[in-house]
């Protein structure tokens, strides 16, 4: 299972949204696959049973009263945006003009 | 001075806070660059606090002040991935180079409220990830006791500056040992408090249910004047307990009576280091001499903990890190008149992020993704039970406290494990399963080891139940005053 071929990681890369160089693949793969090849120790575990453990805090709901707050202002928010179209943030194309709608 | 000190002599007006900062900023000054200790100074802003506080303290009663005041003009540094209103949050990442937060985070504003002064802000590994100082886009922390070798890390910065009495004392980040194994490295004191006990609002998120803010400071008595200062419930965090905050400094002074310390078989790993063997008995017979009862405890599971740990903390990180698109905010990268929106996705962040956070986000995009799911990420978190069922057993079996070394090993040097991911994953082998299973831990300095003609701090660390920093602390505190040697600063 540990072992990842180029293709696996090109897939990897993809579903990060990380550009990976042809002269990366190589690399990365060997320390990925050393990595994934140490945590397969999880599998010699007796695990049957075991109910898993997400997150050690109460994980019930907490409400807060329903009063009107102080939050940050669009303004605020929007001078963080590295390009914008006020009102908007602007990001590339997203549709393709020839596809139709 | 530490920050009992300070605060005692600023509010008895010996000493004004600006006297304190301007002293504090100019040490700084002096060795920030050499250990690269910040990624950014805050001199103006610090010199303005610390007036503000000497303001305040002049129309406050003497009584009022200290209990308004409690950490009256106490330099501090506050690692990098902790938002402040003012200067930049870089997380030591070309992705956030120029970015400013428009809030400070709830355990920075606490420690402000109470009469702290931020001197700067503490370089770290990028997002918190790795255990040396070395990832970080601005350059490697150095440690104060030797700068050929790292800090330790993440909170690389914090307890270097710390240790070369920079600062009081620091705020860090722990989600896997980011704390306590920087400063066992660097001689100081590093509490992960209990997961909850402090809220994460503000602390740009890495792995959610691992990390937790901490001080590092210079004795148990500093980090726990800290600790009380910035625990407590946060409406802006759902995670954050709904306790009060912690008093721990008021019986600080008390020994816990009948103290029973567990000391796990695998705390005696063939992996340590000789001399950290040696450091970790002597520690052991300390408690003894201090009247303790030392069992043998069994931690079974923990020799899996750093597998469940890489598993879990990474799966985390490719969920947070997803935030990092070069739309809202962040590094945006120069596109192309035919680029689309997924070439802005993947070239901001690949140029925003370094090798090792991309290792990470790709491991946790991996271990998630469909097909692999059950067999790492399903299987991590059981693991993770069964960690939490170890130490569980100790504390059901009497145990006040469970003794372990901070790291297997001293300081190394530069360069040692940056081209070895998983040697630098086992650094942590002592600290991730304090973290899998949310309990407070503190690393104590306890002695040197003796490397190459030099002396390199050695840390022990305590661990206890959930929410009993209480003990934890006093524990702590009777190893601190019986061991005044670990409490050297560096030549």
């Amino acid at each position: 299972m540990s072992g990842l071929s180029d293709d696996d990681l090109r897939r990897i890369a993809r579903l990060s949204r990380l550009a990976l160089g042809d002269d990366q693949v190589g690399p990365c793969r060997e320390r990925l696959s050393a990595v994934l090849g140490y945590v397969e120790r999880l599998h010699g575990l007796d695990l049957s049973g075991v109910e898993p453990l997400v997150h050690v805090g109460d994980q019930t709901n907490r409400l807060a009263a329903d009063e009107a707050g102080q939050t940050l202002g669009n303004d605020v928010l929007m001078r963080m945006a590295p390009e914008r179209l006020e009102p908007f943030v602007k990001v590339p194309k997203v549709i393709d003009e020839g596809a139709g709608a | 001075m530490g920050v009992v000190e300070v605060r005692e002599a600023v509010l008895s007006r010996r000493v004004t806070a600006r006297e304190v900062a301007k002293a504090a900023l100019g040490r700084l000054a002096a060795h920030a660059d050499r250990l690269g200790l910040l990624t950014q100074p805050l001199t103006d802003r610090a010199l303005e606090q610390a007036a503000e506080v000497d303001s305040r303290l002049a129309s406050q009663s003497g009584d009022e002040a200290r209990s308004r005041l409690p950490l009256a003009g106490v330099p501090i540094v506050v690692k990098d991935n902790l938002c402040t209103s003012f200067g930049r949050t870089t997380c030591a990442s070309r992705m956030l180079e120029g970015y400013e937060s428009p809030y400070s985070a709830t355990a920075v504003a606490r420690l402000l409220e109470r009469g702290a002064v931020v001197l700067g802000k503490a370089n770290l590994d990028e997002f918190a990830m790795g255990s040396s100082g070395e990832h970080s886009a601005l350059g490697p922390t150095r440690n104060p006791w030797d700068p050929s070798r790292v800090p330790g890390g993440s909170s690389s910065g914090s307890a270097a500056a710390v240790a070369a009495r920079c600062a009081a004392a620091a705020l860090g980040s722990d989600t896997g040992g980011s704390i306590r194994q920087p400063a066992g490295h660097c001689g100081v004191v590093g509490l992960k408090p209990t997961y909850g006990r402090v809220s994460r609002y503000g602390l740009v998120a890495f792995a959610s249910s691992l990390d937790q803010v901490g001080p590092l400071a210079r004795s148990v008595e500093d980090a726990a004047a800290i600790l009380d200062a910035i625990s407590g419930v946060d409406p802006h965090d759902a995670t954050s307990a709904d306790r009060p905050h912690t008093d721990t400094l008021a019986s600080i002074g008390t020994p816990v009576e009948g103290l029973t310390l567990g000391v796990p078989r695998q705390a005696r790993g063939p992996g340590n280091h000789p001399q950290t063997a040696r450091v970790f008995e002597q520690a052991v017979e300390t408690f003894r001499g201090l009247g303790a009862r030392v069992v043998d405890v069994d931690l079974p599971t923990i020799e899996h903990a750093i597998a469940a740990y890489y598993i879990v903390a990474t799966a985390e990180a490719s969920s947070n890190l997803a935030r990092f698109d070069g739309v809202r905010y962040g590094r945006r990268a120069a596109l192309g008149p035919d680029d689309g929106l997924d070439d802005l996705y993947s070239r901001s962040r690949s140029e925003g992020f370094g090798p090792e956070v991309r290792r990470r986000i790709m491991l946790g995009t991996h271990v998630l993704s469909s097909g692999y799911y059950q067999a790492y990420y399903a299987t991590a978190l059981k693991a993770r039970r069964l960690v939490q069922r170890d130490f569980d057993r100790c504390f059901a079996a009497g145990c006040h406290a469970v003794l372990m070394p901070s790291s297997p090993g001293p300081a190394f040097r530069l360069g040692e494990k940056t081209s070895d991911p998983l040697a630098m994953y086992l650094e942590d082998v002592y600290t991730v399963g304090v973290n899998l299973a949310g309990l407070p831990g503190v690393s104590v300095p306890a002695g040197f080891a003796r490397v190459d003609g030099v002396e390199l701090p050695v840390g022990v660390q305590l661990i206890a139940r959930a929410f009993d920093e209480g003990t934890l602390l006093r524990a702590a505190r009777m190893f601190e005053l019986a061991n005044p040697a670990g409490r050297r600063a560096p030549p």
